[in-house]
C-alpha cells in the first residue's frame, strides 16, 4: 500500500536520509528502530510531504506522491501524529478533532459516529472536550494527537514516538490504541524508542542507522533472536 | 466639564471603531501569515473610490459599500496569488518589500485613474441629533455599530465556522494544520481576501468624513499599525482594544491640545508599549 523507494533527503545542506526503502502492507503494522538522530522522524516527514526528498520515489495505493503537498496526502488517507504532538494549543479539543473532521463527503451522522467512537477509545477527551488544547498534560496530547488524525478516517497512521515521556500506566494505553486501530484494520507504520512495545505490536520491523535501513525482519524473528537488536541499539 | 467628557467620550468610541475595522483587517493577516500588509491603506483607499463610483452610478450608498468589498476582496485575492504566495517561506522583509511596492502602484494607479482632486462621498445618514451643546452626526453613531457588526460577525466565524477553525489552526500551525488536511495556501488567500473587504469596508464608511484621494489610506494605516503593535501583533481581540484605547486617548486629549496635536498621544503609546511591553498591551504575560 505504501512504498518508498531509495528516498535522499536533506534539511537544508545535511543530508538526512541517503536512500531509505521500505514497504507498508494494507492494515499492517510495521516498526520502524534506531538510534536518535538515525532519520527515523526524517522518514515520516518525507512520507507526509513535509519535506521533499531529492532522489527517490514514494507510492501510496499505486499512486506516486513522491512531490504531493501534506493535505492532499490527509485526504489520500495518510495520518499523521508527530513526535512533538503539535496540538493545536489555543483551540479545543473539539476543535482540535474537528481540523480532521470538517472534510467534504462527511455527513453529520458520520462525524457523530467518529466522535463517539475517539470519545469511547478516549474518555478523557471526551471530559475535556471544551477545553483548550494547551491545557492538557503531556499524555493527554498524546491521546488527543492521535484522535486527529484518526479523524481523517486514514488507511495508514505514521506514528512518531507515541510514548515519549509517558508514565508507564499511559504507554499501557497506547499500546491498547495500537492493537485498537490494527483490528480496524488501519495500517501503522510506528518510528518508537521503545523496543519490547514496538516488537510485541507489529508485525515486521526495518532498523536504521546513519540514514539508511539495516536490517530487516519479521518482528517474530527479532523477538526469539535479539543479538541484531542488541548491535543497532546496544539495548 | 462632565458634559465635555461625555462628548469626547462618544467622539472618542466612534473613532475607535472604524479604526478598529482597519486594524482587525490588518492584525487578522499578520497573525495568520507573518505578513506586514503595507499597502493595506491602499485597499483602503481603492475600496473608497470603487465606492464612489457605485455610488455615483446607483445612488445606493449601501449597494456601494456591498460591491466595494467584494471588488476589493476579489483584487485582494488576486494580489495574494500572485504576489505573496510565492513568497511563503521567505525572509518576512521580502513580503515587507512586496507589500510596500503594491503600496506604491496601487497609490499611482488611483491618482492615474482618479486624479488629484478628492472626491466626495455623500453620507446616506445626514440627520444629527443634540449632545448637550453640539450637534452631533447620526451618521458617526451608524459607521460605529456597523463596524462592531462586522467585527462580531468575523468573530463568530472564527470562533464557530468551520473554515473558522481552519484559520484559527493554520494561524497557530501552518504545518501541522496541512497534515490535518486544511489546505493551507487557500486558507491564506481567503484570509487575504477577507482583510481586504474589511478595508474596502472602513474606506466607503469612512469616505464622507475625510473625503476620497489616492493618499487616504496613509493617515489610517499609520494609526492602524500604532494600535495592531500597541494590541500585540496579530491579536484581533488586542487590537480592538487598542483602537479603543488610543481613539479615546486622543479624543480626551484634545480638550486641552489642538486635534492636530493630539495626534501625538498615539505614537506616546506607541512608545511606551515598545519599551515596557514589546509584546503588546492586551496579551498574557508570556512565561
Amino acid at each position: 500500500m505504501l512504498t518508498v523507494e531509495a528516498i535522499h533527503t536533506y534539511y537544508g545542506k545535511s543530508h538526512i536520509l541517503h536512500g531509505v526503502s521500505l514497504e507498508v502492507s494494507p492494515g499492517e503494522v510495521v516498526g520502524l528502530l534506531g538510534r536518535n538522530g538515525v532519520g527515523k522522524s526524517t522518514t515520516l516527514k518525507t512520507i507526509m510531504g513535509l519535506i521533499h526528498p531529492t532522489e527517490g520515489r514514494i507510492v501510496f495505493e499505486g499512486q506516486p506522491i513522491t512531490r504531493t503537498v501534506p493535505h492532499r496526502l490527509a485526504r489520500l488517507g495518510i495520518g499523521y501524529v508527530p513526535e512533538d504532538r503539535r496540538i493545536f494549543r489555543l483551540l479545543t479539543v473539539l476543535e482540535n478533532l474537528r481540523t480532521g473532521l470538517d472534510r467534504n463527503g462527511v455527513t453529520e451522522e458520520r462525524k457523530k459516529v467518529l466522535l463517539d467512537k475517539v470519545y469511547q477509545y478516549f474518555p478523557v477527551l471526551a471530559e475535556r472536550r471544551y477545553q483548550a488544547g494547551g491545557t492538557l498534560s503531556g499524555g493527554e496530547q498524546q491521546m488527543l494527537a492521535i484522535a486527529r488524525a484518526m479523524m481523517l478516517e486514514p488507511k495508514i497512521i505514521l506514528l512518531d514516538e507515541p510514548t515519549e515521556g509517558l508514565m508507564p500506566k499511559m504507554v499501557t494505553q497506547i499500546r491498547e490504541i495500537i492493537t485498537l486501530l490494527h483490528q480496524e484494520g488501519v495500517a501503522i507504520l510506528l518510528v518508537e524508542q521503545n523496543v519490547p512495545l514496538t516488537l510485541a505490536v507489529s508485525s515486521r520491523i526495518y532498523i536504521m542507522e546513519k540514514g539508511v535501513v539495516r536490517h530487516h525482519a519479521t518482528a517474530a524473528a527479532l523477538r526469539s533472536d535479539d543479538s541484531v537488536i542488541h548491535q543497532y541499539l546496544g539495548v | 466639564m462632565a458634559e465635555q467628557l461625555l462628548i469626547q467620550l462618544l467622539i472618542g468610541l466612534s473613532s475607535g471603531m472604524i479604526l478598529a475595522l482597519v486594524a482587525s483587517g490588518l492584525t487578522l493577516i499578520f497573525g495568520i501569515m507573518d505578513v506586514v500588509n503595507f499597502a493595506h491603506g491602499e485597499l483602503f483607499m481603492l475600496g473608497a473610490y470603487v465606492g464612489t463610483t457605485v455610488l455615483v452610478a446607483t445612488g445606493s450608498f449601501w449597494l456601494a459599500l456591498l460591491v466595494a468589498s467584494v471588488t476589493i476582496a476579489l483584487l485582494g485575492a488576486g494580489l495574494h496569488i500572485t504576489t505573496l504566495r510565492p513568497l511563503l517561506g521567505r525572509d518576512p522583509l521580502t513580503t515587507i518589500l512586496a507589500t510596500f511596492g503594491l503600496s506604491l502602484v496601487l497609490q499611482n494607479y488611483a491618482l492615474w485613474q482618479y486624479g488629484p482632486v478628492a472626491r466626495k462621498i455623500q453620507e446616506p445618514i445626514t440627520s444629527q441629533f443634540q449632545f448637550f451643546h453640539i450637534q452631533f452626526p447620526w451618521y458617526r453613531i451608524v459607521i460605529a455599530l456597523l463596524s462592531a457588526a462586522i467585527i462580531g460577525a468575523l468573530w463568530l466565524f472564527l470562533k464557530y465556522g468551520k473554515y473558522g477553525i481552519w484559520i484559527r489552526a493554520t494561524t497557530q500551525d501552518r504545518i501541522m494544520a496541512s497534515a490535518m488536511g486544511i489546505p493551507v495556501p487557500l486558507v491564506h488567500t481567503a484570509v487575504f481576501a477577507i482583510g481586504s473587504a474589511m478595508a474596502a469596508a472602513s474606506g466607503v464608511l469612512f469616505g464622507p468624513l475625510v473625503g476620497v484621494n489616492h493618499a487616504m489610506g496613509l493617515d489610517w494605516i499609520l494609526k492602524a499599525f500604532i494600535v495592531v503593535v500597541v494590541g500585540g501583533m496579530g491579536n484581533l481581540a488586542g487590537s480592538i482594544l487598542a483602537s479603543l484605547l488610543v481613539s479615546l486617548l486622543e479624543a480626551f486629549a484634545s480638550l486641552w491640545v489642538s486635534p492636530a496635536q493630539a495626534v501625538i498621544v498615539s505614537f506616546v503609546v506607541l512608545i511606551l508599549t515598545l519599551l515596557f511591553r514589546p509584546t503588546g498591551l492586551f496579551v498574557p504575560t508570556p512565561k
